[in-house]
């Protein structure tokens, strides 16, 4: 039986490179692929681009790219990214500029856009998740961009492409593509589809399936964080799955981590809404069938919804925020002292705060404030203040009447900081698939 | 007897949802989670900090089970105030439940 190695070389836009290197190395692969897009991510690019209409895409496009074009053109491995985030075709020729400079100027190069759909949404009569219409956000309405499917990277490959370089996509679709393409599985074939989804939902984050994201000493043990291997996964034409990972590198690939990653980010597991298919991991079962390596079975689908998750980035509110430390006998309660001292002092010069968080870091910051009888008090507390406005200016006032506790609050204060930003924030639509054109460009040679 | 003694958790995010993944380390312990570990003793446990429903999904045959809970992640996760904006440190909070 014909079958596909796929290896994922990032998990997120800032994620170590070392271990894609040993993928494109000794993964023995068909495929390297890379998933740099958080939710975020391009309306953060489209404010670069907008600052340089050049930039745009990933910050670490050319890193990446540096590390890992020769070994992969050795090889015939063929490379996969939403690296392109807002500027696919900028990033397409910064691509090419490396591999002429690698002498791998053969290499054909595709950027695939289409996915940003901003005008249309400007004009159009659309909604977001709120119920608010998302033209009504003007001019703080930053990008908007469709996720696209499976199609378009098939069709760059069916083309030749040797590098295919997309801005907003499905996760999955990065892994799906490749083996949709190599064993001609067909955009009705919801079990095939729903495997390849499965086998693209696993290595969508990277280390997070080899035991990244799972340590807990004493419980959960995992040896060699610090050179933690990516993984591969091996699908056959028959829709088989099996994940692994390169022999010799850190972390482990067992039931658990898979199980773990399987959930990551999934509401109902028997209906994982993609582009390409409603995919069902309700019934999925795995087998350690060696060392490192899990095979899953029992994955199906049900037909597309025919509809596209649009992500809306916009400009939402800015936030200030303070942070300072209390340590020693009496920490807890000169650090309460500080964070009423910040309140009321927000009172007194009226700060104009749309919402505001008051959190004891080692208290009561992640979990709330629970109340476990006998608990000692804690050697160190650091309180933190954040709080939301509508201009920068008012949103730098929090974090300086927090640093002025220094010499006007409780004693023995130390290690303020402050800070204050604007508030990239994200949105989300439908969009009848229909209403999408993806597009494939290939740099010229 | 806590819930870290037996089983494993995962955070993940999705807007203003958090999910949580509960997996059993040994097989033999997941009747056990089935029966104790509801969605509403899921839902008073994150009392103050998950606002909306929470909804239990089965998997026995992987020993595992998915909370979904919803208006748990301060607004989103993109314009939270939370130190813990994504809500990933919710999963040990899960596994400190104690057991009967």
């Amino acid at each position: 039986m014909k079958t596909l190695r796929i290896g994922c070389g990032a998990g997120y836009s800032g994620d170590r490179i070392e271990p894609a290197l040993e993928l494109a190395e000794h993964g023995d692969l068909d495929y390297l692929v890379f998933e740099c897009l958080a939710e975020r991510t391009i309306a953060l690019a489209q404010q670069a681009r907008m600052k340089d209409p050049s930039l745009g895409y990933d910050p670490l496009l050319e890193a990446r790219m540096l590390a890992v074009l020769k070994p992969c053109a050795d090889r015939g491995i063929k490379i996969i990214t939403n690296m392109g985030a807002a500027n696919p075709l900028a990033a397409a020729a910064k691509t090419r500029q490396i591999a002429v400079s690698l002498g791998l100027g053969h290499l054909k190069i595709a950027a695939i856009t289409g996915d940003d759909v901003l005008e249309q949404l400007r004009q159009g009569d659309y909604l977001d998740d709120t119920g608010k219409p998302v033209a009504a956000m003007g001019s703080r309405l930053l990008s908007a961009n469709a996720y696209l499917g499976a199609q378009p990277l098939v069709d760059a490959l069916a083309q030749g492409a040797d590098i295919v370089i997309t801005g907003r996509i499905a996760d999955p679709a990065l892994v799906l593509a490749p083996a949709i393409h190599a064993f001609g599985w067909a955009m009705d074939d919801w079990q095939r589809l729903g495997q390849g989804t499965l086998a693209g939902h696993l290595l969508e984050c990277a280390g997070q399936v080899c035991g990244g994201y799972f340590a807990d000493p004493g419980v959960k043990d995992v040896p060699s964080l610090a050179r933690l291997g990516f993984p591969l996964a091996v699908i056959g034409e028959d829709g088989s799955v099996e994940i692994t990972k390169v022999a010799g590198s850190g972390g482990y690939v067992t039931r658990a981590t898979c199980t773990e990653q399987l959930l990551y980010e999934i509401h109902d597991p028997a209906a994982y809404q993609t582009p390409d298919v409603v995919a069902d991991f309700s019934a999925v079962t795995m087998t350690e069938c060696a060392p490192d390596r899990v095979t899953l079975q029992g994955a199906s689908g049900h037909p597309r919804s025919g509809m596209l998750k649009v992500s809306i980035g916009y400009i939402d509110s800015y936030i200030g925020e303070g942070q300072i430390s209390y340590a020693g006998p009496g920490a807890l309660a000169r650090a309460q002292l500080a964070q009423a001292i910040v309140a009321e002092r927000f009172a007194l010069t009226g700060v104009a705060l749309t919402e505001v968080r008051y959190d004891l870091i080692g208290v009561n910051a992640l979990h709330g404030d629970r109340d476990v009888p006998g608990e000692a008090e804690p050697r160190e507390v650091r309180l933190r203040v954040i709080g939301r406005t509508t201009s920068l200016q008012e949103a730098i006032r929090i974090g300086n009447e927090v640093e002025t506790l220094y010499t006007c609050g409780p004693a023995g204060s130390g290690g303020a900081t402050r800070s204050a930003r604007e508030v990239i924030a994200i949105r989300s639509t439908l969009l009848p698939a229909a209403q999408v054109s993806p597009v494939i460009h290939f740099e010229e040679t | 007897m806590k819930l870290r003694d037996i089983a494993h958790s995962r955070a993940g995010d999705k807007g203003d949802i958090s999910n949580l993944s509960l997996i059993a380390f040994h097989a033999a312990d997941y009747a056990l989670l089935e029966q104790q570990v509801t969605a509403e003793r899921v839902r008073l446990h994150f009392a103050g900090i998950v606002h909306g429903e929470v909804t239990r999904y089965l998997l026995p045959q992987l020993g595992a089970m998915n909370f979904v809970m919803h208006q748990a992640l301060g607004g989103g996760v993109t314009r939270s105030l939370a130190l813990d904006a994504h809500g990933k440190s919710l999963s040990s909070m899960l596994l400190d439940m104690e057991l009967d």
